[in-house]
């Protein structure tokens, strides 16, 4: 059973990514969009918890959402895949459902 | 209530301003002044050409003092005058002139 | 004007886009900017966000509103504040953050960028001094 977990709150104001990473089985995708991008910058506090979910599942941050918030694909953490709206439906096609990490 | 030119319709809000700035088009200021009984001249349309570049950088309708003051800046001095704008556009500079625009009511005009 | 002038601050501590806090805010204090008070603009935690650079709406059909933080000089506001240590928690720098210019137009004086980072202690010193705090 594959899921894709999404998270769309900051990571600075909300423990969302922090239980989800802790929740998701091995192998899991995990999308960051909206609010939640912001976990996909580097050096930030939050860099640690990110990169040590990097090991576990794989992890995917939508495009659209960094570039309204000012950033560009170069801030991102290594070993984080960017993805398009299109990129999204695939990633929720591919697995067998959607969990959402409000 | 939606106004006619040259035969097309545009939506305007409740008090008048047009419903989506980019369906403005010169002759919507024309048509919204006849109705005010105003006729256009060069420094109407230099404020109203103002006001669309000013929406096109900072995305906003400015208040009156605050386009009073980038006027002056931009302009020259003797146009940033409350007297000045106030002659041309008689129904409030900003109020008015951002509807003859096609920009939303201004931000911050009380 | 023979009104007592109060200080105010609004405080900002969330990102934008994601909820509507951080466009409300600078809704009320353009609107505000009419009445004469002497205004503080603080960012902090997520609020920092608000102020990045750069900033391109177009893929989320959302309004770009990161420009008119740029007009905040012109609306007279000329005290804003960011607090270091949510930057750097953040990855960010002060380079990250858009410059907000104020000219005062009666001594021609042109400031290039009234965006000051400061440290926690002037944070806490503003907050004391400030009339009201309204919150977003």
């Amino acid at each position: 059973m594959s899921i894709l977990h999404t998270v769309n709150k900051s990571p600075f104001e909300r423990n969302s990514l922090e239980s989800c990473l802790k929740f998701a089985s091995q192998g899991a995708s995990v999308l960051l969009m909206e609010d939640g991008v912001y976990a996909a910058l580097a050096g930030s506090s939050a860099e640690s918890q990110l990169k040590a979910g990097l090991g576990k599942v794989s992890i995917y941050v939508l495009g659209p959402d960094i570039k309204a918030r000012g950033f560009h694909e170069d801030r991102l953490i290594a070993g984080i895949k960017v993805v398009d709206y299109a990129g999204f439906v695939d990633l929720a096609v591919d697995n067998d459902k959607v969990q959402a990490w409000l | 209530m939606p106004i006619v030119v040259d035969g097309k319709t545009f939506e305007t809000d409740e008090e008048g301003y047009l419903a989506n700035i980019n369906d403005w088009v010169p002759g919507v200021a024309g048509v919204m002044a006849k109705e005010d009984d105003l006729e256009l001249t060069d420094e109407h349309w230099d404020i109203i050409n103002f006001l669309r570049e000013y929406y096109e950088e900072y995305q906003i309708a400015p208040a009156v003092r605050v386009l009073t003051k980038a006027v002056g800046k931009k302009l020259g001095k003797d146009k940033g005058t409350s007297k000045y704008l106030y002659g041309l556009f008689p129904y409030g500079p900003s109020k008015q002139a951002c509807r003859y625009a096609g920009l939303p009511k201004p931000t911050g005009c009380v | 004007m023979s009104e007592v002038v109060k200080k105010f601050m609004y405080l900002n501590r969330r990102a934008p886009y994601g909820t509507i806090y951080a466009w409300e805010s600078l809704e009320v204090v353009l609107i505000g900017a009419a009445f004469d008070q002497e205004v503080n603009l603080m960012f902090v935690d997520d609020g920092v966000f608000q102020l990045v650079k750069g900033q391109d709406t177009a893929g989320i059909g959302m309004k770009n509103f990161s420009p008119t933080y740029r007009t905040l000089g012109d609306y007279e506001v000329k005290n804003i504040f960011v607090d270091a240590d949510s930057l750097a928690a953040r990855g960010l720098t002060q380079d990250d953050l858009v410059a907000i210019a104020y000219e005062d137009m009666d001594t021609e004086e042109e400031i290039e960028n009234i965006v000051e980072v400061v440290d926690a202690a002037r944070v806490t010193e503003l907050m004391d001094e400030s009339d009201v705090v309204f919150s977003f």
